[in-house]
């Protein structure tokens, strides 16, 4: 094992899985100097540019273009800089590259990875700080894929690039400095198989903390705190929202009785409801605690901090509702 | 640069008269198809939406009849006639607008999302101008491959006023790829007259804006379509993505249901006197060859559309189960219970 970033685990994954297989290429605005936050810097050097190729600030075209690439035989991986801007190209993938296998009767396969770096990250306000993936869960033929950890990117970019359908990969912005273990040696084995299976973050009794991205990070701080106050939380990170481990959570759930699904996105039609309904559907009568979301309000992320923060789910917030649910009295103003 | 016109070859020229006369028969073969379509409308066998292209068979056969196999094609939701025109089974075509099995998309598209890969058709689009950026990518993934062969995509006037009209020209003259944009004009977008809603010049001047050379050809005359497009192709093969605006009518209305009350009985009228399979019959009469042989092919091409009618008609339906299959990989429905 050994210890790298998550923007590093980005970039070596990317050159790993050009090296392996000539067919993948990356498109995006500002690529050859490196990419936004600098995770394609170094590789058009390696690859030139035609492989790691800038395109116009059009991001209809790159992912329109990505679609027809797809379908003519090559991996592209498209760069969207941030998900917000994803949004001038929904067309292209939610009409174009999520159905066209379907409704072409399975003559296409629409091999492409779109990457949308997600959410807030030092008052970027309301256009560049969005998390929402759950758009793409909603999606029909789309992966969402939200990894948490270097050393999951690593292994989950893998398998994304590798696979045959369109996948949403959602890096979040606040994660890039994140270090953390990583696998010696190139992804092995088949990391295909990761796309939808769930981590164990740390196991636990009391209550089950769902959650994925960088919300994981503030779940394993509460759930720290929680230990010292006798509560055995057990942390799940999805790692990726579509497919998700139903099993798993399901599993947890059965041995803890309590659900807390904890997501930085908004909570009103965010995809912490689906784990919360399904959870009550198949769980009812296991359940010890009402079943508990909790995400952001419904408002757009503001760019002074202290608005910033207002919106963000904290450790803190996170101990006072699984304190709750465990029986113990919320603090007066959690 | 300003837009060219191709010359029209005009009667009678040095044509190949051979073939004219296939072009002749697959615009019959093309129009007998979409009016056994628009009349299964009535017999309640075509489910959703249709567009028909009836009046506008000579861009489908002047530009993908020109087109090789390897070539690819993207098209339009007024395709039918560009998929025939590419290689497409008319009777698989039929059994798709009737969502049977044995439909060219298994039953899962319909008129809209007609698509043969078989033929390098990669698929008509229900939303207008999206097949532009898709088919600056293929050409893209052509280019990277290190492949020959040509992208066409076809799209309406209307198409013009969308992003992806833009981005996607931009996109291949940039990279200098191999498409041929077809701007099929005529003249409505939808039941609105594109000019009324278009500002500028038109779809030509637009390209040209971009770098990209335009030529605008009467879209009724086979003959023209077909010699415009052989000579961008020659550019477009080496790189150079080339525009052909091609100038026809829509004889019936927007869907196979519309009927068309926004223009003038007299103006649908006129454009029937410019009815390009009728010209290309008076070509072909005046290069000698029989009225009657020339209506026996029209007639022979009813037959063979009434039988993929009545072929598709008697096809079963797809098993249900197929509309859990081919969603995705990961995550696929039939693998897990949600």
């Amino acid at each position: 094992m050994g210890r790298m970033t998550y923007i590093d685990a980005a970039r070596q994954t990317l050159a790993e899985e050009m090296r392996r297989d000539p067919t993948v290429w990356a498109v995006g605005e500002d690529l050859g100097r490196g990419g936004v936050f600098t995770q394609y810097k170094g590789l058009v050097e390696e690859f030139g540019p035609d492989r790691i190729s800038d395109a116009p600030i059009s991001e209809a075209a790159i992912l329109g273009a990505a679609v027809g690439a797809a379908m003519m035989g090559t991996r592209p991986v498209v760069e969207m800089r941030f998900s917000d801007f994803a949004l001038c190209a929904v067309d292209e993938l939610v009409n174009q590259a999520a159905k066209a296998r379907y409704m072409f009767g399975g003559q296409s396969r629409v091999p492409m990875v779109v990457r949308e770096p997600i959410g807030m990250w030092r008052s970027s306000a309301a256009q560049h700080s969005q998390s929402l993936e759950a758009w793409y869960a909603h999606i029909p033929g789309l992966v969402v894929v939200t990894p948490a950890t270097p050393a999951d990117l690593r292994v989950l970019l893998a398998g994304a690039i590798r696979c045959d359908d369109p996948v949403v990969f959602m890096e979040h912005k606040d994660l890039w400095a994140l270090e953390g273990e990583v696998p010696d040696g190139p992804v092995d084995g088949d990391p295909i198989v990761e796309l939808g299976r769930a981590r164990v973050a740390r196991e636990g009794r009391d209550i089950t903390i769902v959650s994925w991205s960088a919300a994981v990070h503030g779940a394993m701080a509460a759930a720290e705190t929680l230990g010292t106050e006798g509560i055995s939380a057990e942390v799940i990170d999805l790692r990726t929202i579509w497919p998700w481990d139903r099993e798993a959570v399901l599993a947890s759930v059965r041995r803890t009785g309590r659900l807390l699904v904890v997501h930085e996105a908004v909570a009103a039609g965010g995809f912490g409801a689906e784990i919360a309904a399904t959870v009550a559907e198949t769980l009812h009568g296991d359940l010890r605690a009402p079943v508990r979301r909790l995400g952001a309000p419904r408002i757009p992320i503001s760019y002074a901090p202290p608005l910033e923060d207002r919106v963000r789910v904290t450790p803190e917030a996170i101990v006072a509702a699984a304190r709750s649910m465990v029986g113990q009295p919320e603090a007066a103003d959690g | 640069m300003t837009a060219r016109t191709a010359e029209s070859p005009g009667a009678p020229p040095n044509f190949d008269r051979q073939r004219l006369l296939d072009q002749y028969r697959m615009m019959c073969r093309i129009r007998a198809f979409e009016e056994a379509a628009v009349g299964a409308i009535a017999d309640k066998l075509v489910l959703g939406a249709i567009h028909p292209s009836i009046g506008q068979e000579a861009v489908a056969v002047g530009v993908c009849g020109t087109l090789d196999r390897a070539d690819i094609l993207l098209s339009t939701h007024r395709g039918h006639g560009h998929t025939m025109a590419k290689g497409a089974d008319p009777v698989a075509m039929m059994c798709e607008l009737f969502g049977r099995a044995g439909g060219c998309c298994s039953g899962k598209g319909g008129s809209m999302h007609i698509a043969d890969f078989e033929v390098g058709m990669l698929g008509a689009n229900g939303v207008v101008g999206a097949n532009i950026t898709i088919a600056a990518g293929a050409a893209h993934a052509i280019k990277l491959k290190g492949e020959d062969r040509v992208v066409a995509c076809l799209f309406g006037d209307g198409a013009i006023n969308r992003g992806p009209f833009l981005e996607g020209l931009n996109w291949a003259q940039v990279f200098g790829l191999n498409v041929l944009f077809v701007c099929e004009d005529n003249g409505f977008a939808a039941s609105t007259r594109t000019q009324a809603m278009t500002a500028g010049p038109g779809p030509a001047a637009r390209a040209e804006s971009l770098g990209i050379p335009a030529a605008e050809v009467d879209g009724n005359d086979v003959l023209a379509v077909e010699a415009a497009t052989k000579e961008l192709l020659a550019d477009v093969r080496r790189g150079k993505p080339r525009f052909l605006v091609a100038k026809t009518y829509r004889l019936t209305g927007h869907t196979g249901v519309d009927p068309a009350p926004y223009r003038t009985a007299e103006e649908v009228a006129e454009a029937w006197t410019r009815d390009p399979i009728a010209r290309a019959r008076g070509l072909l009469e005046t290069a000698g060859y029989a009225g009657d042989d020339l209506a026996a092919i029209a007639d022979s091409a009813q037959r063979e559309m009434r039988a993929a009618y009545d072929t598709a008609r008697a096809a079963p339906w797809p098993d249900s189960d197929l509309a859990y299959a081919d969603v995705q990989d990961v995550g696929d429905p039939r693998m897990v219970a949600f």
